[in-house]
């Protein structure tokens, strides 16, 4: 430890994977021993495999979250309080790469965001070099909008506008107010419906990889297909979503 | 025992408790004057020593210089975030204090820090432990509030560790009072806990599902309680006697502290009766009256109550939770007794909250269910598990000031974030890491963690690196860091500047008695300690022969007495504490009737002295709004 304020993290590297308990040596363990109960050095995985899933985005959350709890019983560092150093470790280790995973993978948005991300998309880079960037050159953020919501879009900020102006004078426009409210019964519509695309698009995805798994050729165009899909949905929904944020922040102002 | 005991500590803003699981229960442990409750108030005596507890609260009237009280409000903090502290409470900071140094109180002529004066009650918590078990006490779960931010929690591990107690877990307050309260009901549903104590302010919200007690929001103010009720009516006393009288007392810390004394009784009768009357003597021979009803002290409290209300509509909306979707309302904390405070909880939450366990109590015995489980557990706790939340987003400072959040803030914790960092320059050897504790946007309104610097980076060309930065929030909800610069494979060095810790060096500084535990002193404390108790009990026993109860015993319970007080003087000059002990349990049971006859006597004597109306003080205030004028005697 360098500092009681900021601990640093002591960093030993895993051991080799071994095919049986670090204790016991019984059998092939994963994150715990099936027959000694001692928590297992965590290996570098991905959050599917830890929870022993393929990856595909179809997904029963309730078995997440069953499986979820099982693991926190046996990982969670409150119930290795008593074990020696480095299994206290592992334990902390273990139990926050599930608390990652599970955290993750039961979120519609962010599975498939991290899927895209273990296929080598890198959505938050270019969301976060864009936003980077306009923020020291000063320009506002320039976003991509849809074809299909420009000219809706244009019109809700230029209501959105007109109603800031309106709060800021202290005049009030009952009016505007239900059209802008209309709008965003819209747009929180448009989210519904494409988070049922989304849905869609998992399928797919599903689809090919099962193919895969039965031995069926899947060439990387068409994976590059089904990626770009979600990717253009994701950056979509992003779109729809900052804008009813934009107009919730408009009314409550 | 093969396992050692460790003990479960609520170290409030107000009082503190520590509590033990006792078979298949929670109690808590009295201390040496059969109270469950330390006031968490230290102070020094003439010979420099430290008291704890209900001895030093005499102090704060009679010597406040020497006395200090809500130090958990400075907990973890620096000197520009207290500015507003400084003006309610008597926190007298050190005068050679250096910007960026940890904050240091006088009391008397010696400075302490907070983690120290909080390492005193947890001491006198410790000692109390171990007069009841007769053993040493050196591991302990320490609560803390759920909204606490890393600083504060690490600030409160090191108390525990100056204290000479292994701090197994942190557990945030409301958590624990799940506990106790999860213990007692063993039912699934969706709690919401509502903890106004003192100082702090906290809500959590949780799901309880066969035996895991799993937290899915939590909000909170850690500077709102009651301590904020007593000031406003402190400065109520104080702008009356300025303005009536032109006596101007705020820096009369003799007065303030008297006033403070009347008010807290006043809040606190005002929970069960209409009206209270205030009545404090002033410098100069003046007295200060006022009469408050219930309804005007509603009116004034309603602003600190209502900000309760926003915390409490976040975590809701953060657990994607309708009120009506809450199956129960539990409250904790010490104001929650104000009746004003309840009627806010039910239309809250709208339903009738639970107050079946002692809101005063119900966090130490949670605390000591926790205990429990990290020592392995009993048949109680069987299948328990706690599943906490971190209150507060993590983020990191990026270019243009901003802060990126890393981990949500009601991510269950332990958590975890990876972020990678390069290099900006060719060669570039350090790159700085400015972490921050927040929800705000812009990093200069969040709370900043620790700067601190990657050092040893390869040279590489700009843009070449690529650090590993690992951040991990462990179950105690303190950030641990760690860097690896992956192409080259070498680990970076993590330098880091706390913003307001202390380095290990600082801490073991600190250490009180570093032989606290040492089985040799351990035991001649216990002495000492049972030999005072003895002084005590034969002293009062003294008074007893005196008083005209001892002529109403018989000749037989006289003569069992005056064996029993014969050997306990005769062990009371040898080394062995548990035969004193012994001799005092004894005596003590032979003496009950005795000090129950005492009583009755008394009681009747007191009633003789005073009557009734003597205890009025007359005609109150008639003008409405928000209080009348104060009267001056």
């Amino acid at each position: 430890m360098t500092n009681s304020s900021l601990t640093t993290i002591a960093d030993k590297p895993a051991p080799e994977e071994t095919q049986s308990c670090w204790s016991c040596g019984t059998m092939r363990a994963v994150h715990f021993c099936e027959s000694c109960g001692k928590v297992q050095p965590p290996a570098p995985v991905d959050y599917f495999t830890f929870f022993g899933l393929p990856r595909k985005l179809t997904l029963d959350v309730a078995a997440l979250d069953k499986d979820f709890y099982l693991l926190s019983r046996k990982l969670h560092p409150d119930l290795n309080a008593r074990a020696g150093i480095q299994e206290q470790e592992w334990s902390l280790q273990q139990s926050s790469l599930l608390n990652d995973a599970h955290r993750t993978l039961k979120d519609p948005i962010k599975r498939t965001q991290y899927l895209l991300k273990l296929e080598g998309v890198e959505l938050e880079q270019q969301s976060k070099s864009a936003t980077e960037q306009a923020r020291s050159t000063g320009e506002t953020k320039k976003q991509i909008v849809p074809p299909d919501l420009l000219e809706e879009v244009f019109e809700l900020n230029m209501q959105l506008e007109e109603l800031r102006m309106q709060k800021k004078m202290g005049e009030d426009d009952p009016a505007l107010i239900e059209e802008i409210g209309r709008q965003k019964l819209e747009l929180e519509e448009k989210h519904e419906v494409l988070l049922r695309e989304l849905e869609d698009n998992w399928k797919m995805w599903d689809g090919m990889i099962q193919r895969q798994q039965n031995g069926q050729p899947v060439s990387d165009e068409d994976r590059r297909q089904e990626r770009d899909k979600m990717v253009d949905l994701l950056n979509r929904r992003n779109y729809i979503r900052n804008l009813v944020r934009d107009v919730n922040e408009a009314l409550e102002q | 025992m093969a396992t050692d005991r460790i003990v479960g500590i609520d170290l409030g803003t107000t009082n503190s408790l520590v509590a033990f699981m006792q078979g298949e229960s929670p109690v808590v442990i009295p201390g040496e004057d059969g109270l469950n409750l330390v006031p968490s108030v230290v102070a020094l005596d003439d010979k420099n020593q430290p008291v704890i507890g209900n001895a030093a609260r005499k102090y704060l009237t009679e010597t406040p210089e020497r006395a200090v009280y809500s130090i958990k409000r400075l907990m973890g903090r620096g000197v520009d975030d207290i500015q507003q502290e400084l003006k309610f409470f008597p926190f007298r900071l050190a005068e050679d204090l250096q910007p960026g140094e940890v904050l240091r109180i006088k009391l008397g002529e010696k400075t302490f820090t907070p983690r120290e004066i909080s390492a005193l009650i947890l001491r006198q918590l410790k000692r109390n432990a171990e007069r009841f078990f007769g053993a040493p006490v050196t591991k302990a779960v320490i609560t803390v509030p759920a909204y606490f931010n890393d600083a504060q929690r690490q600030a409160t591990k090191d108390a525990g560790r100056i204290a000479g107690l292994e701090v197994l877990r942190l557990v945030n307050e409301p958590t624990a009072a799940s506990l106790a309260y999860g213990l007692d009901k063993k039912q699934n549903g969706v709690v919401a806990v509502y903890d106004l104590g003192g100082g702090t302010f906290d809500i959590s919200i949780l799901n309880l599902h066969d035996g895991i007690f799993e937290v899915i929001a939590t909000n909170g103010d850690t500077h709102l309680g009651g301590d904020d009720i007593d000031n406003l009516l402190i400065t109520i006393a104080l702008d009356d006697t300025l303005g009536d009288l032109g006596l101007d007392l705020r820096r009369n810390g003799e007065a303030v502290q008297a006033i403070r004394k009347a008010v807290i009784e006043a809040k606190i009768a005002l929970s069960s009766q209409p009206s209270v009357k205030l009545d404090v003597e002033l410098p100069g021979g003046k007295r200060y009256l006022r009469e408050i009803t219930r309804e005007q002290f509603e009116q004034l409290i309603q602003p600190i109550i209502d900000r309760t209300v926003g915390p409490c509509k976040q975590a809701l909306k953060d657990a994607g939770l309708k009120p009506e979707q809450i199956d129960e309302v539990v409250l904790v904390g010490g104001s929650t007794r104000i009746p004003k405070v309840r009627a806010l909880v039910k239309n809250l939450f709208q339903r009738e909250p639970h107050i079946d366990l002692n809101p005063d109590e119900v966090v130490a015995l949670g605390a000591a269910v926790q205990a429990n489980i990290l020592g392995g557990g009993s048949e109680a706790t069987e299948n328990m598990l706690l599943l906490d939340v971190t209150p507060l987003s993590l983020g990191i400072e990026v270019a243009g000031g901003v802060t990126d959040k890393i981990i949500l803030r009601n991510s269950t914790i332990p958590a975890s974030a990876t972020q990678f960092y390069t290099t900006q320059v060719d060669g570039q050897a350090n790159v700085a890491i400015h972490v921050l504790q927040g929800e705000r946007e812009l990093a200069k309104d969040c709370r900043s963690l620790a700067r601190f610097d990657l050092k040893g980076v390869p040279p590489m060309a700009a843009g070449m690196a690529r650090i590993e930065v690992k951040f991990l929030i462990d179950a105690n909800g303190i950030l641990h860091v760690a860097a690896r610069e992956q192409r080259s494979g070498k680990e970076a060095e993590i330098q880091v500047q706390p913003s307001y810790g202390l380095t290990d060096e600082q801490v073991e500084g600190m250490i009180l008695d570093s032989f606290d535990s040492a089985e040799e002193d351990f035991r001649q404390r216990q002495v000492i300690e049972a030999r005072n108790e003895a002084t005590t009990i034969l002293a009062a026993l003294d008074k007893g022969k005196k008083s005209p109860a001892w002529g109403h015993l018989t000749t037989d319970e006289k003569k069992k007495i005056a064996k029993m007080e014969k050997s306990l003087i005769a062990v009371k000059s040898e080394d062995d504490y548990q035969a004193i002990r012994k001799a005092i349990d004894a005596l003590n049971q032979g003496t009950t009737r005795l000090a129950e006859l005492m009583m009755d006597s008394a009681v009747s004597t007191a009633l003789k002295g005073k009557t009734m109306d003597e205890a009025d003080m007359g005609e109150g205030p008639t003008a409405p709004h928000p209080m009348a004028k104060a009267e001056f005697e």
